[in-house]
C-alpha cells in the first residue's frame, strides 16, 4: 500500500496560490485577466506604446467633407461662391472647415 | 466654473534665483510669479508671490499634412540664467520650442516735439519751440516677447527641454528622439539620439524624460518606459545611441506581473544640484542613484505603496499611466513628489523620515501650518487616517518646485497652485 499521501497541487498551482496571497500585484493581475480575457501577452508593449505615439490624430474625409458641403447648398441660397466649391474628387479642404480648438481668449484663473 | 479645462496647470518652476516663479497650463499660457522684495519691518514672513506676466506661449495648431491635432498644452518650461536686466525662458508644447524674453518697462520718454502724447501726430506748423524729450517714471510694465522659435525638429512628442551648463545650448527630447540645439540657431539641430527601430512593431521601448548634468556639459540622461536610465557622454560619439552608463534595478522574475512595466516606467528624472546623484520617479516611488553605481539605487523611498493593491482599476480608470514628478530642494538633503487626493510626500534622505501634506482650500486656511495627513491601506481605520478606498483619484498633483534656496515650495493641484513656506522663527 502505498504511503503516499494525496497527489499535491503542481508546482505552477501552488505558486500561483502562494502569489495571490503573497503579491498584491499579482492578485490584481488576475483580477485584470478575469476582466478582461483577451488582454494582450505583452503587457505595456508594443500596442499601448503605439497608440501613445499617435496621440492627436485625427482624421479628415474629403467625401465627408463633400457630403457636408452638399447638404449646406440644399439650405441655403447660393452664394457667389467659386466654382472650386463644386468640385468632387480633387477638392482641397480650407482650414476653417475642420474642427478647431477654440484659442485660449480667456485669461488664466491664476493671472485673475 | 467653464474656464476649468485650460486652466489645468501641466509645468511649474522656479528661475535660478528662486525670485520668479513660472508655471504653464493646457491652454498654452505661462503665468508667472514673482516674489515680493523683503519687507524689513515685516520679518516673520518672506516676500509672497504676485502675479508678474501672463502671456500665451503657444496656440493650437493643426498639422494638416499628418492630420495630427497639436495641442498648445505647456508641457516644460526651463529658465535661463539671468545675464542682464532680462529674464529668459523657454517653454515647449509638443512640437515647438520657444525663447521667451521678459523685460520691464518702468520709464517712457515724453515730450516729444513732433507727436502728442497719445501718439498723433502734431500739425508741424504748430510747433515753434524745440524741446528735449526725457524719460519719466511710469507703472512698471512687463512685456514677453518670442525671441526665437525652434520648430520642426520633432516627429513625436517633447516630453523634456533641459538647459545645458554651458548656456549655450539645449537639448530637447520626445518619445523617440533627443536633439541639441543651440539657443541662437533655429534652423538646424543636432539628433543625438535616436532609438526608433527600422520597423516600428518592434517598438518596445520610448523616452520619457531626459536632463542635462548641471556641472558637466558634455553629460546627459534619459528616462525609458521600462525603468532604465541612460548616461551619455557628447564626447565619445556625434550619435549618442550607446550609452556609457546603464542604470537598472535587477527585477525578480518571479515578481513579474502584467503592471511591472508600466509601473516601472519613469515618468521624471532630476540631477542633484550637486551632480553626484539623480532622483527617478516611477509609479509607486522614488529612487536615488548614485552615478557611480548602475546596479542599483541608493536610495528608494515608497511614495503610494497601498496603490499596489488598486492596480486593475487604476489600470482600468487610466491612472496607472500618469505621469508624476519629482524635485530636490536647494540642499539635495530632501525630496518631494506628488500622489492622489491632493497629497504630496516629503521624504528627508538624512532623517528618513518622510511626511504627506495635503494641498487643498478647505483645510488650509493662508498662514496656518499643515496638518500631516495618512493614508490607511487596509483594517481599521484610525481617526483622521483616510481609506485607500475614499481617496480621489482626480486630485493628482503631478508638478511640484522647490525654490533653490530657500525652504519655499510650489505644489500644483489640477486648478490651483499653491505657495508653501517654512514657518520662521
Amino acid at each position: 500500500m502505498s504511503a503516499e499521501s494525496p497527489e499535491p497541487a503542481s508546482a505552477d498551482e501552488q505558486k500561483e496560490m502562494e502569489d495571490k496571497v503573497i503579491s498584491p500585484e499579482k492578485a490584481e493581475e488576475a483580477k485584470l485577466k478575469a476582466r478582461y480575457p483577451h488582454l494582450g501577452q505583452k503587457p505595456g508593449g508594443s500596442d499601448f506604446l503605439r497608440k501613445r505615439l499617435q496621440k492627436g490624430q485625427k482624421y479628415f474625409d474629403s467625401g465627408d467633407y463633400n457630403m457636408a458641403k452638399a447638404k449646406m447648398k440644399n439650405k441655403q441660397l447660393p452664394t457667389a461662391a467659386p466654382d472650386k466649391t463644386e468640385v468632387t474628387g480633387d477638392h482641397i479642404p480650407t482650414p476653417q472647415d475642420l474642427p478647431q480648438r477654440k484659442p485660449s481668449l480667456v485669461a488664466s484663473k491664476l493671472a485673475g | 466654473k467653464v474656464q476649468g479645462a485650460s486652466d489645468i496647470i501641466s509645468t511649474v518652476e522656479f528661475n535660478h534665483s528662486g525670485e520668479l516663479l513660472a508655471t504653464g497650463d493646457k491652454g498654452g499660457r505661462v503665468v508667472i510669479f514673482q516674489q515680493e522684495q523683503e519687507n524689513k519691518t515685516q520679518s516673520h514672513s518672506r516676500g509672497e508671490y504676485n502675479v508678474y506676466s501672463t502671456f500665451q506661449s503657444h496656440e493650437p495648431e493643426f498639422d494638416y499634412l499628418k492630420s495630427l491635432e497639436i495641442e498648445e498644452k505647456i508641457n516644460k518650461i526651463r529658465w535661463l540664467p539671468q545675464k542682464n536686466a532680462a529674464q529668459f525662458l523657454l517653454s515647449t508644447n509638443d512640437k515647438t520650442i520657444k525663447l521667451w524674453k521678459i523685460s520691464e518697462r518702468d520709464k517712457r520718454p515724453e515730450g516729444y516735439n513732433l507727436k502728442e502724447e497719445d501718439g498723433r501726430y502734431r500739425d508741424p506748423t504748430t510747433v515753434t519751440t524745440l524741446r528735449v524729450p526725457v524719460f519719466r517714471p511710469m507703472d512698471l510694465m512687463v512685456e514677453a516677447s518670442p525671441r526665437r522659435i525652434f520648430a520642426n525638429a520633432h516627429t513625436y512628442h517633447i516630453n523634456s527641454i533641459s538647459i545645458n551648463s554651458d548656456y549655450e545650448t539645449y537639448l530637447s527630447a520626445d518619445d523617440l528622439r533627443i536633439n541639441l540645439w543651440h539657443l541662437e540657431i533655429t534652423d538646424r539641430s543636432f539628433n543625438i539620439v535616436d532609438i526608433k527601430p527600422a520597423n516600428m512593431e518592434e517598438l518596445t521601448e520610448v523616452i520619457t524624460a531626459a536632463e542635462f548634468h548641471p556641472n558637466s556639459c558634455n553629460t546627459f540622461v534619459y528616462s525609458s518606459s521600462k525603468g532604465t536610465i541612460r548616461l551619455c557622454d557628447m564626447r565619445a560619439s556625434a550619435l549618442c545611441d550607446r550609452h556609457s552608463k546603464l542604470f537598472e534595478e535587477p527585477e525578480d522574475p518571479s515578481n513579474r506581473s502584467f503592471f511591472s512595466e508600466i509601473i516601472s516606467s519613469i515618468s521624471d528624472v532630476k540631477f542633484s544640484h550637486s551632480g553626484r546623484y539623480m532622483m527617478t520617479r516611477d509609479y509607486l516611488s522614488v529612487k536615488i542613484w548614485d552615478l557611480n553605481m548602475e546596479n542599483r539605487p541608493v536610495e528608494t523611498y515608497q511614495v503610494h505603496e497601498y496603490l499596489r493593491s488598486k492596480l486593475c482599476s487604476l489600470y482600468e480608470n487610466d491612472c496607472i499611466f500618469d505621469k508624476f514628478e519629482c524635485c530636490w530642494n536647494g540642499s539635495d538633503s530632501i525630496v518631494m513628489t506628488g500622489s492622489y487626493n491632493n497629497f504630496f510626500r516629503m521624504f528627508d534622505r538624512n532623517t528618513k523620515r518622510d511626511i504627506t501634506l495635503e494641498a487643498s482650500r478647505e483645510n488650509n486656511k493662508p498662514r496656518t501650518v499643515l496638518k500631516p495627513r495618512k493614508v490607511c491601506a487596509s483594517g481599521k481605520r484610525k481617526k483622521d487616517e483616510i481609506s485607500v478606498d475614499s481617496l480621489d483619484f482626480n486630485k493628482k498633483i503631478l508638478h511640484t518646485a522647490w525654490h533653490p534656496k530657500e525652504n519655499i515650495i510650489a505644489v500644483a493641484t489640477t486648478n490651483n497652485l499653491y505657495i508653501f513656506q517654512d514657518k520662521m522663527n
